[in-house]
């Protein structure tokens, strides 16, 4: 039984996990870049909510829906007054500015007095709920990052698959010229696969902090999230959440059965050999130029 | 005479779509061999087998009685054999000098020691390559953009510099992926000059995919035609224009019958 | 204006141009030589940082800036360097020879970090570094019989012959020397085959193929090479600093070094100079502003990574060639006056184009 809890764990640590890699794999299918201030909006997202929710006082779900609204128009600037401009420069460009907005985020939440330096407990109503199943007792945060990951995947794929805008999103990744030509809305089309990243990023802030705490730190989590992506193939979104769950649950299992210190670098060691086993990922595809 | 290159049988699939398909052809020394047919025949795919990007499912392929089938992508340079890409692939940062700088690394001499130290004997093969790359500039009109970052360049020009590369390398076979494509009469006229030059002077076999007929008529030895993987003709110039297969593959058989003042004939007809 | 007239090959070939050239870095050099007399204490310490960062662009600035493989765990090479130097020292090993092995290893772990760049590239490369990053990060913290762990370790002055760099300007001069000569190593690779093989493969892997470049044996080579260079540096650190934790070689660490070169000016060796100045004097000009502003911002911890970050979106925004760009600009027009004009570093857009096929 010990065992199918450290699993349920790993599977929901590796929830968040994909979560955040998804929040990479929507950018970089829409725009083949790669956005590295991911968890710095999922600590963001995570504030937010804290801010309405513990500081306002306002009802938990409003809250959510709150957090979930400013960041999504987070993204939607982000995208507008950074990103915009660079247009046309190579991808390598898009994650410096990443990275810079990173270093940005993290350094203004910590420059909000009394509230940047501190950590916070998101107090939301099921934090301490367990569920039983039998001889198992589960953790109510983690079920309900289990059941949300899983619901936010079907209807992204969803997105992709069947809607006009995910497949305009899709062209506009594999030849941005001809997706002009077409008459696809680049520009603004690229502001709404922002604003949906940084949508999910806060869902994913919003779950974590029941489990582990809100400070602004809490983005670092994402440094492990590119291991899953990585697995997973970094142009699938069920990819990333498979990714994710490998590497939630291989750190579980190695946090348990090995000495200290192998639960850290387990995400690393994983994404190596999956680079030597199979260099795209899971459900990667080939990347092979033509000429 | 032996062969310089002798293909027998070569074919390879994408997935369920024949590229390739047991295609056969020599080229002799010092001739200029053309390959010629409608897009999607496969032309472009023969050049990557030859240059060793892909790795045919069937079939033999040898260059100067060795086997290139068992020779890896980067080392066929130093046997000799140069190619220019159909989508240019130039180093775009860099200058053109350095470009062709870069054509000559198979003919390179020293030791990384001698080049952190920069010893002598770097110099040495330093101002050696340089005389070398010097020939090619010459021969091919460049000295205006020898300092030139290539992205700065307009296409015709990165056509020429695209060809100095190749020629730089110092290559017996000199594969050629549509040479005249993007260029106005005048350059494709220059082109044609230095093909043959290039043939005569320097004693560089050619083998060429080219749509542009004139050109083709004009400096090609021998053409082999070829439509949806397959060869279907194969000889002079005039033989191949005028074989029925070919003139299927690119009008189609006439469900009535020629207009009047038209015939079969495909002299001046056919460009790119 | 000045016309180089060029009457022989060797002036392309040679590491300075013209006189002008000449005159400028004898002048600077004279400069660097004459610092400690001129300069404070304080001053001559950051020097010394400048120098020991400055190796470290110029092994990142080969490995990324010309060979094009993206390297986020550069720093781990710098712990390498470092703990190997002063685990030899300990052991009794002279200076030089220590450095020279640390370095070594260094390399080796360069050419294992190489290792995925042989099979992928892009993001996933870099993603490749990041873990071969936390993996000596964490290593070095668990290895304590011979690391010390979290703990650190302690670590005196350089001697070499009997010789002891105590004070900061022999340990200046110490640096400077190291600085000079990596760098000339570097544009002697640089202008000869190996370093245009480096340039070739990262233009364009397929057409370097067929120049005959073998893109694994290059690959491999400069992955070594930047982190033999970067190895230096760390043990040069290890002696400047006095004292190395674990905590000194992070992942945030291996991302500024990154951010350091790119502002610097990606493509050159001055960007690694300039990067390397631009990190070591931020806190200074940190402290500067901080007159100028309000007292709660001034003084939050925050404000370095805001302006760091904020340094980094501008850089890319409006000089995407760094501050070694800028430079370049603004002596061409000077150098050009009045014919200057603003399209000569104009950068074609380029629109994105998938490499992937299914």
């Amino acid at each position: 039984m010990q065992l199918a809890q450290i699993l349920i764990s790993g599977i929901a640590q590796g929830c968040i996990y994909g979560l955040i890699a998804l929040g990479f794999v929507l950018i970089y299918k829409a725009t083949e870049t790669v956005n590295f201030a991911q968890g710095e909006l999922m600590m963001l997202g995570a504030f937010a909510g804290l801010a309405i929710y513990a500081g306002l006082g306002w009802p938990f779900p409003l809250a959510c829906v709150i957090a979930l609204g400013v960041m999504a128009l987070a993204g939607l600037a982000i995208e507008r007054v950074v990103l915009r401009p660079i247009l046309g420069q190579p991808a390598f460009a898009i994650v410096l500015v990443t990275i810079g907005l990173g270093y940005v985020a993290r350094g203004a939440v910590t420059m909000v007095p009394n509230v940047g330096t501190e950590t916070f407990a998101l107090d939301v109503p099921y934090r301490f709920a367990t569920v039983s199943a039998g001889a198992l007792v589960l953790s109510a945060p983690q079920l309900i990052v289990i059941a949300v990951t899983a619901a936010l995947c079907v209807a992204l794929f969803a997105l992709f698959r069947y809607t006009k805008i995910g497949i305009a999103m899709q062209a506009t990744s594999q030849n941005q010229l001809a997706a002009y030509y077409m008459g696809i809305p680049v520009k603004r089309l690229n502001g709404v696969v922002w604003a949906l990243s940084a949508a999910v990023a806060a869902v994913a802030g919003l779950l974590l902090a029941p489990i582990t705490f809100v400070h602004v730190n809490m983005g670092f989590i994402g440094l492990k999230a590119f291991p899953a992506a990585v697995v997973g193939g970094f142009g699938s979104l069920p990819g990333a959440i498979v990714g994710g769950l490998v590497i939630g649950t291989v750190e579980a299992l190695a946090g348990f059965y090995l000495p200290e210190g192998f639960k850290d670098v387990a995400a690393y060691v994983v994404v190596l050999i999956m680079l030597i086993v199979r260099p795209n990922g899971l459900f990667g595809e080939t990347m092979r130029k033509k000429v | 005479m032996s062969a310089l290159l002798c293909a027998s049988n070569l074919s390879l699939s994408f997935g369920g779509l024949k590229a390739v398909n047991d295609v056969s052809f020599d080229v002799q020394p010092g001739e200029v061999f053309t390959l010629i047919g409608p897009n999607g025949a496969g032309k472009t795919t023969v050049f990557n087998l030859i240059s060793r990007i892909y790795q045919p499912a069937a079939g033999k392929l040898t260059f100067n009685g060795i086997d290139l089938l068992t020779v890896a992508p980067h080392r066929i340079a130093a046997l000799g054999v140069a190619r220019t890409f159909q989508n240019i692939e130039l180093f775009e940062q860099a200058s053109v000098l350095a470009n062709l700088l870069i054509g000559r690394h198979t003919h390179r001499a020293t030791s990384l020691w001698q080049e952190v130290l920069f010893t002598p004997a770097a110099w040495r093969a330093e101002r050696e390559f340089r005389d070398r790359v010097e020939q090619v500039i010459d021969f091919l009109d460049l000295q205006h953009y020898r300092d030139t970052i290539v992205a700065a360049l307009p296409y015709g020009v990165r056509k020429v510099v695209e060809l100095a590369r190749a020629l730089a390398i110092g290559p017996r076979l000199l594969l050629l992926d549509e040479p005249s494509s993007g260029l106005n009469v005048e350059e494709t006229d220059d082109m044609a000059f230095w093909i043959g030059d290039i043939r005569n002077d320097l004693g560089i076999t050619v083998l060429m995919v080219e749509h542009d007929m004139t050109l083709v008529s004009r400096v090609s030895d021998r053409v082999l035609a070829m439509n949806q993987g397959e060869v279907i003709a194969l000889g002079t110039p005039a033989q191949v224009q005028a074989h029925p297969a070919v003139i299927e593959a690119y009008l189609g058989t006439p469900s009535s019958p020629p207009l009047q003042g038209e015939g079969p004939g495909m002299g001046m007809g056919l460009h790119g | 204006m000045r016309f180089v007239f060029k009457t022989r090959y060797d002036q392309d070939i040679a590491l300075f141009k013209h006189p002008g050239q000449r005159f400028w870095y004898g002048l600077l050099l004279i400069a660097l030589l004459l610092a400690p007399a001129a300069v404070s204490e304080y001053m001559l310490s950051q020097l010394v940082f400048i120098c020991i960062y400055g190796i470290v662009g110029l092994g990142l600035m080969l490995l990324t800036g010309y060979t094009g493989q993206v390297s986020l765990g550069h720093a781990a090479f710098m712990a390498v360097g470092a703990y190997t130097h002063v685990v030899l020292i300990s052991h009794g090993w002279p200076f030089l020879l220590a450095i020279t092995a640390a370095a070594l290893v260094a390399g080796a772990v360069g050419v294992v970090v190489g290792l995925p760049a042989l099979r992928v590239r892009g993001i996933y490369l870099a993603i490749a570094t990041m873990a071969f990053g936390f993996i000596v990060e964490e290593v070095t913290a668990r290895w304590e019989s011979v690391t010390g762990g979290n703990s650190g370790l302690q670590v005196h002055a350089p001697a070499i012959a009997g010789f002891k760099f105590e004070s900061t300007a022999a340990l200046y001069y110490l640096c400077l020397s190291f600085a000079v000569v990596t760098t000339l190593v570097v544009l002697n690779l640089l202008r000869a085959p190996t370093g245009r093989a480096f340039v070739a493969i990262r233009d364009s892997e397929i057409s370097a193929q067929s120049m005959g470049i073998n893109l694994a044996r290059y690959k491999t080579i400069a992955f070594a090479l930047s982190a033999f260079l970067t190895g230096i540096a760390g043990a040069l650190y290890a002696h400047q600093i006095r004292f190395i934790t674990p905590e000194q070689f992070t992942i945030l660490q291996s991302i500024e070094l990154l951010l350091m070169v790119v502002i610097g000016g990606l493509g050159s060796i001055h960007g690694a100079f300039f990067g390397a100045a631009f990190i070591i004097s931020l806190p200074q000009v940190i402290t500067w502003f901080k007159d100028f502003l309000p007292d709660a911002i001034a003084n939050a911890t925050g404000l370095r990574p805001v302006i760091f970050g904020a340094v980094m979106i501008l850089v890319v925004l409006a000089e995407p060639y760094g501050i070694y760009g800028r430079w370049l600009k603004i002596r061409t027009y000077f150098q050009l006056f009045p014919f200057y004009r603003r399209g000569l570093f104009k950068r074609q857009k380029s629109f994105q184009k998938s490499d992937r096929l299914r």
